[in-house]
C-alpha cells in the first residue's frame, strides 16, 4: 500500500470510531484506571489519609508478603473458596435438577414452580439478607417447622455462619443457573435419549452418558459465570453476618474492605483486591474463550 | 420404579423445592400486613396496612426511593445513549479493532467490580466526587456499559443495514439515521438495555454504600441495610413493607424485560443476574 492510501485507510477507521469515544472516555476514567491503580497502589505503602497519604514509596512486594503472612488472609482466602465451592455445587446441581425435571411437565405446574424459583433470583440482594436473617433466626420460620416436628432448633447465624450464607447465596442465584440448563436441556434431541433407551439404558445412564455430555459447554460457561458472581459478592454477606462471628464469613471482598478502607491500609486492601482480580481475570478469560468456541 | 411413579416423585420434589424457596417470601409478604409481626412466618392477629402506611409517610424514607430512583434511572439512560452511538460503528464499520475491543469488552463484562473498590475510593476522594450522588452514577454506568455495549451490538446486529442506505441515498446523517431509522426499530433491545441496568442499579449495595457518606444522601438499598444490620431490636413490620416496596420496581421490570425478550430478540452471550 502507497502511503497516501495508508493515511486515508486510517483517517477512514478514525472517522468510523468518533462514536464510540464517549464509551472509551467513561470506560477508561472509571473502569480502566481504577485496574491500573489497583495494581499500582498494591506496591506502595499509601494509606488513606495522614502523612503517608501524601509521601508514600514504592514498596515492592512488601504488601503481598505482608498479606501472605498474616493468617487473616489465609482465613479468608478459604472462607472464599469454602463459600464459592459450597455456592457453586448448590446453584448448579439444583438448577440443574429443577430444569431436568421441570422437562415435559405439565405446564400449569411448570408456570407455578418456575416463578417461585425465579423470585429469590429477582429480589435485591439485601432483601435476600432480610429474608434469610428472618427465616434461619433462632425463633424464625425454619425453626419453628423443625420445632413442629420435634427436631432440636439449630442457631444457623451463630452456629453455621458459613452455611447461612452459602444457602443464601444458592437462594439467590440457583434460578440463574436453572434458567441456562433448561435452555441448554431444551436443545437436546428427544431422539438420542428415545434411542439410548431402546437401547436399554435406564434413566440415569442416559442422563449421565447422553444428556450431560450434550450440555457441558453450559455447564462451563455456567459454572464461569457463577464463580465470577460469586467472589464479587458483598452485599449478601455484609448484611446478614457482617463478615462475623470472628473472621468466620469474612471473604476476601469483606477482607478487603476492612483492611483497605476501615483500617485505612490502602496498599494492603488493594493488594487483596489483586488476589479478587487475578482470579476473576483468569475466569473470565476461560469464559471468553468458552464463548469464542461456541461460534 | 414405574415411568408413572418416576415423574410422581418428580412432581413431589419439584413442589417442595418451590415451596422451600417461596417460603422466605411468603413471610416477608405475611409480616408487611402485621401489626405484630415477628422473625416467624405466622397468621396475623390482625391484617394492616399500617406498616405501609408508616413507611410511605417518614420523609427519609421517600427521600431514600427518590435517590435510588435518580441514581438507576439516570445511570439506565446514560448506559443506554452511550451503548447505542457505540454499538453503532461496532455493528455497521469494518473496524480493524473491532474484534479485539469487543473480547475486551465480554472480559470486562465479567470482571468482578469490587475488586478496585478500594482505589476507586482513593481516586473519588482526590477527585472529589466521593459522597457525591454524581459520582455514584458515573461510577455504575461504567461499571455497566461493557455489558449494554454487548448486549445493543448483538441487537443492532440483527436489523438489516439495507433499512438504512435507503436513508443514505436520501442524504441522512449517521445520526438521523441512528435517531430515526435504527433506534426505533431495536426499541424493544434498548429497553432490554435498560431494564437490565436499572435494575442493576436498583438492587445494587456496596458501591453507594462505600462512595456515600452523607446520611441524607443513601439510596434505599442502603437505608434497608442500616434499618437491620445494626441487629438491635428489630420492627419486623415496617421493615417487610419497606422491603416489600423496595422489591416491587424489580419484580415489574423483570416481567416487562421478559415480555420484550419474547418480541422476538433472544439473548446473545450469557445475562448476568
Amino acid at each position: 500500500m502507497d502511503r497516501s492510501l495508508k493515511k486515508k485507510y486510517w483517517a477512514d477507521q478514525a472517522k468510523k470510531s468518533v462514536l464510540l469515544i464517549p464509551a472509551l472516555v467513561l470506560l477508561l476514567a472509571f473502569f480502566i484506571i481504577p485496574i491500573v491503580l489497583t495494581v499500582y497502589y498494591s506496591f506502595t505503602n499509601m494509606a488513606l489519609t495522614g502523612a503517608a497519604a501524601q509521601n508514600f514509596q514504592f514498596i515492592g512486594l512488601e504488601n503481598y508478603k505482608r498479606i501472605l503472612s498474616d493468617p487473616n488472609t489465609l482465613v479468608s482466602i478459604r472462607n472464599t473458596f469454602i463459600f464459592l465451592i459450597g455456592s457453586l455445587v448448590g446453584q448448579s446441581v439444583l438448577g440443574f435438577l429443577i430444569a431436568y425435571f421441570m422437562k415435559g411437565k405439565a405446564k400449569a405446574f411448570r408456570s407455578v414452580v418456575g416463578p417461585c424459583i425465579l423470585a429469590g433470583w429477582v429480589m435485591p440482594e439485601i432483601v435476600v439478607s432480610l429474608c434469610c436473617l428472618a427465616f434461619f433466626d433462632v425463633s424464625g420460620t425454619f425453626n419453628k417447622i423443625i420445632g413442629a416436628l420435634h427436631i432440636p432448633g439449630v442457631d444457623f447465624i451463630y452456629g453455621h455462619p458459613m452455611m447461612t450464607i452459602i444457602i443464601a447465596n444458592v437462594w439467590h442465584g440457583t434460578a440463574f443457573s436453572m434458567l441456562n440448563f433448561q435452555s441448554a436441556l431444551d436443545n437436546v434431541s428427544g431422539d438420542i435419549e428415545e434411542a439410548a433407551r431402546v437401547d436399554g439404558a435406564n434413566r440415569i445412564q442416559t442422563l449421565v452418558r447422553i444428556i450431560v455430555p450434550c450440555i457441558k459447554d453450559t455447564i462451563a460457561t455456567n459454572t464461569m459465570l457463577n464463580t465470577l458472581s460469586t467472589l464479587g459478592v458483598f452485599g449478601l454477606i455484609w448484611a446478614l453476618t457482617g463478615g462475623g462471628p470472628g473472621m468466620s464469613t469474612t471473604t476476601l471482598p469483606i477482607y478487603m474492605y476492612n483492611q483497605g478502607l476501615k483500617n485505612f491500609q490502602l496498599g494492603q486492601g488493594t493488594a487483596v483486591g489483586m488476589i479478587l482480580l487475578f482470579v476473576g481475570a483468569v475466569c473470565s478469560i476461560i469464559y471468553t474463550r468458552l464463548l469464542k468456541s461456541d461460534d | 420404579m414405574s415411568e408413572r411413579s418416576v415423574k410422581a416423585l418428580h412432581y413431589i420434589l419439584l413442589a417442595i423445592i418451590a415451596l422451600v424457596f417461596v417460603l422466605p417470601l411468603i413471610w416477608l409478604v405475611v409480616a408487611s400486613f402485621d401489626m405484630g409481626a415477628n422473625q416467624s412466618l405466622k397468621w396475623p392477629d390482625q391484617w394492616t396496612f399500617s406498616n405501609y402506611a408508616n413507611v410511605l409517610t417518614n420523609a427519609s424514607n421517600l427521600k431514600g426511593f427518590g435517590i435510588g430512583l435518580v441514581i438507576a434511572g439516570v445511570q439506565a439512560l446514560v448506559v443506554c445513549v452511550i451503548s447505542v452511538l457505540a454499538a453503532y460503528p461496532l455493528s455497521r464499520y469494518n473496524l480493524c479493532y473491532k474484534k479485539g475491543l469487543m473480547y475486551g469488552i465480554l472480559f470486562m463484562t465479567a470482571l468482578p467490580m469490587i475488586a478496585v473498590i478500594v482505589p476507586v475510593y482513593k481516586m473519588f476522594l482526590k477527585i472529589g466526587l466521593l459522597d457525591s450522588i454524581p459520582g455514584v452514577i458515573l461510577y455504575l454506568s461504567a461499571s455497566a456499559l461493557p455489558y449494554g455495549i454487548w448486549l445493543m451490538k448483538n441487537f443492532m446486529d440483527a436489523i438489516p443495514v439495507e433499512l438504512e442506505e435507503a436513508a443514505w441515498v436520501d442524504g441522512a446523517t449517521t445520526m438521523q439515521s441512528i435517531r430515526k431509522i435504527v433506534s426505533p426499530l431495536m426499541f424493544p433491545g434498548i429497553c432490554v438495555v435498560f431494564i437490565y441496568t436499572f435494575s442493576g442499579s436498583w438492587g445494587n449495595f456496596f458501591i453507594p454504600y462505600i462512595l456515600l457518606s452523607s446520611a441524607d444522601k443513601q439510596p434505599a438499598a442502603v437505608l434497608l441495610y442500616q434499618f437491620f444490620g445494626q441487629h438491635g431490636s428489630i420492627s419486623y413490620g415496617p421493615l417487610a413493607a419497606f422491603s416489600v416496596i423496595y422489591a416491587l420496581p424489580s419484580i415489574i421490570l423483570y416481567i416487562l424485560s421478559q415480555n420484550y425478550m419474547s418480541k422476538g430478540f433472544t439473548m446473545s452471550g450469557a445475562a448476568k443476574g
